[in-house]
């Protein structure tokens, strides 16, 4: 019991020996400091955001229908007659097919582009709109007020809210308006009988690519999209975006630590001494090499906590300007930013390890030879 | 008591630049008294000093401390005794840390830290919490009248205030002998005066003091009980002064 409450001192004094220390050499020091947690900062930003990324992607893609049919007119994405529907149904394994009626709405009170759906559900209520939280909030509206869109024809339709989508559910409905297929209709001029694309639903999933390839056959104009295929695109632009930032940002990593080992291995004549001079006064050299590494933590983990907590910001509450650039070409995806946190233990730790220990052992090892110096050695300086 | 027998230290042993520094060296130092090691340059005295301070190990020879084995974890050959050349190095460490207080010609004090620090440096390892040491330190600079000096970094210091630093330092861990290799080397004559008197106080306190110098004003000393003149490593018996 003596023994631990002995230990326990020694390495606080050391500690505390430790800040005393550092801080004499505030400039080198802090300048080493910053370096670090701007590497630290970048490397976690990068790891959170595109982890919370995919997760969205995730979250989103669980909605989606295992399937959905496009029809191509001239190499682009045109309207879907309903006769297609009915003959996609009839092939064998398909259990449902659903027209889906859905746009964009530009509106130019706040520049904002923003998602409408018709509904599926039968009670819904003609002239009363279900909005995003988003809408709701920029447009500053309440269940019960009304909601003036303007239809293909520069006339006013009013919509009643109806519900307002809890917020943070997910992404897509922060933006989105879903309103009567009637009253898509009316606001688009959509042509009926027609759809933007159809949602089919499998009875087996692994029967999925049989029936894409019987209805592109059938339907030489159609494309079949598979989710896991949407899956596998995210995936990877998301792995390559990632990957190659990550390129970059373990190149900046390792000229840190190249110049970390240059600073720390030009152990300088007065840091020499110094150990000397502990030495001799009957530290041992387990008390010089703790000392070393008191030192090397203190700089390196102070530099990782501060630097993914300042990236647990960046990313989720500022929504990663810096990573602005990039930013812009998912926003064809998703049209507005809000990440929800989602922290990855293990790529921290991988983070971690990749900095911490690193900077701590070139911290120590250029001190082994220098602690391992007889005490007699300062009695001759 | 300190009893040293047949000490011998040699540099490079067996290459041909091997050189004796210390030749068969025994003698007895008692302990409440004021010991100095005199003679030429690289006659051995500071060769000498480290390895009765535990901080090197002789070639041959034993050296015995007596009545200060209370300060070790172990007892050897019968009570109050412990034979030191022969232990393994975290004794020895153990060792020259509770039972000794080096003073350096160059002070040796840490640059950047408060003189406080400097005086509480060889407490931090022990293990002992940090208030007691600290405590102590502020007291042994009231003692040495530099207490106004505990927050000051050390390069702003006078050469007499480093020096009552460095004996501040060298009294942390109450050590029963007290060790220092030509303090008074970069002293003025008054400084070096005012060191003999703390010497002589120390002396009082019933420390050992141990002095390696070829400064007059500390040899000559009225203070000093046994002067041992020191010639190529070995006593010069005829010149010594009981
Ligand atoms: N590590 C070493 N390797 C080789 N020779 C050494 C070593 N340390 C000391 N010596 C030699 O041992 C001899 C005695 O040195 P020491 O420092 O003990 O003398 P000293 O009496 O203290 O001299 P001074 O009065 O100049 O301090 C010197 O000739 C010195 O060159
Ligand atoms: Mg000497």
């Amino acid at each position: 019991m003596k023994n631990v409450q002995k230990a326990i001192e020694r390495h606080l004094n050391i500690l505390e020996f430790t800040l005393a220390s550092l801080l004499r050499r505030k400039a080198k020091n802090l300048s080493l400091l910053a370096m670090y947690l701007l590497v630290v900062f970048m490397l976690a930003s990068l790891q959170f955001f595109v982890t919370a990324l995919k997760r969205e992607a995730a979250i989103i893609l669980d909605d989606a229908p295992d399937m959905v049919v496009q029809r191509l007119m001239a190499g682009r994405q045109d309207l879907v007659p309903g006769s297609y529907a009915s003959e996609i149904a009839l092939i064998k394994g398909v259990t449902a097919v659903r027209p889906r009626l859905w746009g964009y709405y530009y509106d130019a009170l706040n520049g904002a582009n923003y998602t409408i759906m018709a509904s599926d559900d039968p009670t819904a209520v003609a002239e009363r709109a279900s909005i995003g939280s988003g809408i709701a909030r920029s447009r500053n509206l309440a269940v019960g007020d009304l909601l003036p869109l303007i239809s293909y024809d520069k006339n006013p339709i009013m919509l009643e809210i109806g519900t307002i989508f809890p917020s943070g559910s997910d992404l897509i409905a922060a933006d989105l308006i879903m309103i009567t297929p009637e009253d898509f209709h009316k606001l688009f001029n959509f042509p009926s009988g027609q759809a933007t694309d159809l949602a089919v639903t499998v009875h087996n999933p692994k029967e999925l690519p049989t029936v894409a390839a019987k209805v592109a056959s059938q339907l030489p104009d159609s494309r079949p999209i598979l989710k896991s295929e949407i899956m596998r695109t995210y995936q990877s632009i998301f792995d390559w975006r990632g990957g190659m930032t990550l390129v970059i940002l373990t190149t900046s990593l390792l000229s840190f630590i190249i110049f970390a080992w240059d600073k720390a291995t030009g152990l300088s004549a007065e840091e020499r001494k110094e150990i000397g001079i502990l030495k001799s006064i009957g530290w041992e050299t387990s008390d010089v090499l703790l000392l070393k590494l008191w030192e090397g933590t203190v700089i390196s983990l102070t530099a990782f906590l501060l630097g993914v907590v300042l990236a647990y910001w960046h990313v989720f509450f500022l929504s990663a300007p810096l990573f602005a650039q990039a930013l812009k070409g998912w926003s064809v995806i998703y049209p507005r930013f809000q990440l929800i946190p989602v922290v990855d233990a293990y790529q921290l730790t991988i983070l971690f390890f990749l900095t911490v220990v690193p900077y701590t052992t070139a911290t120590v090892i250029p001190c082994w030879r220098a602690a391992t110096i007889d005490p007699d050695a300062a009695m001759r300086y | 008591m300190i009893e040293l027998s047949r000490i011998t230290k040699s540099f490079n042993s067996g290459k041909p630049n091997q050189f004796t520094a210390v030749d068969n060296v025994s003698l007895v130092i008692n302990p409440a008294q004021i010991t100095v090691f005199k003679g030429p340059s690289g006659s051995g005295k500071t060769s000498l000093l480290t390895m009765i301070g535990c901080m090197a190990r002789p070639t041959s020879g034993r050296i015995f401390l007596r009545g200060v084995a209370a300060a070790v974890p172990f007892q050897q050959e019968g009570a109050e005794s412990v034979e030191i050349t022969s232990l393994p190095e975290r004794f020895l460490n153990e060792i020259r840390r509770s039972t000794f207080g080096f003073i350096f010609q160059q002070f040796n004090l840490v640059k950047g830290i408060s003189s406080l620090e400097n005086v509480m440096l060889p407490a931090y390892p022990t293990g002992e919490g940090r208030a007691l040491f600290r405590a102590r330190a502020l007291n042994l600079m009231e003692q040495f009248s530099i207490s106004r000096l505990a927050g000051q970094q050390v390069e702003l210091l006078s050469g007499g205030e480093l020096q009552r630093v460095a004996i501040a330092r060298a009294l942390i861990n109450n050590p029963a002998i007290i060790v220092a290799d030509e303090p008074t080397a970069h002293l003025d004559s008054k400084l070096s005066q005012e060191f003999m008197e703390i010497a002589g106080r120390l002396k009082g306190e019933g420390k050992s003091v141990l002095i390696a110098s070829h400064d007059p004003i500390v040899f000559d000393s009225p203070l000093v009980d046994s002067l041992i003149e020191m010639r190529d490593g070995a006593v010069d018996a005829s010149r010594g002064r009981r």
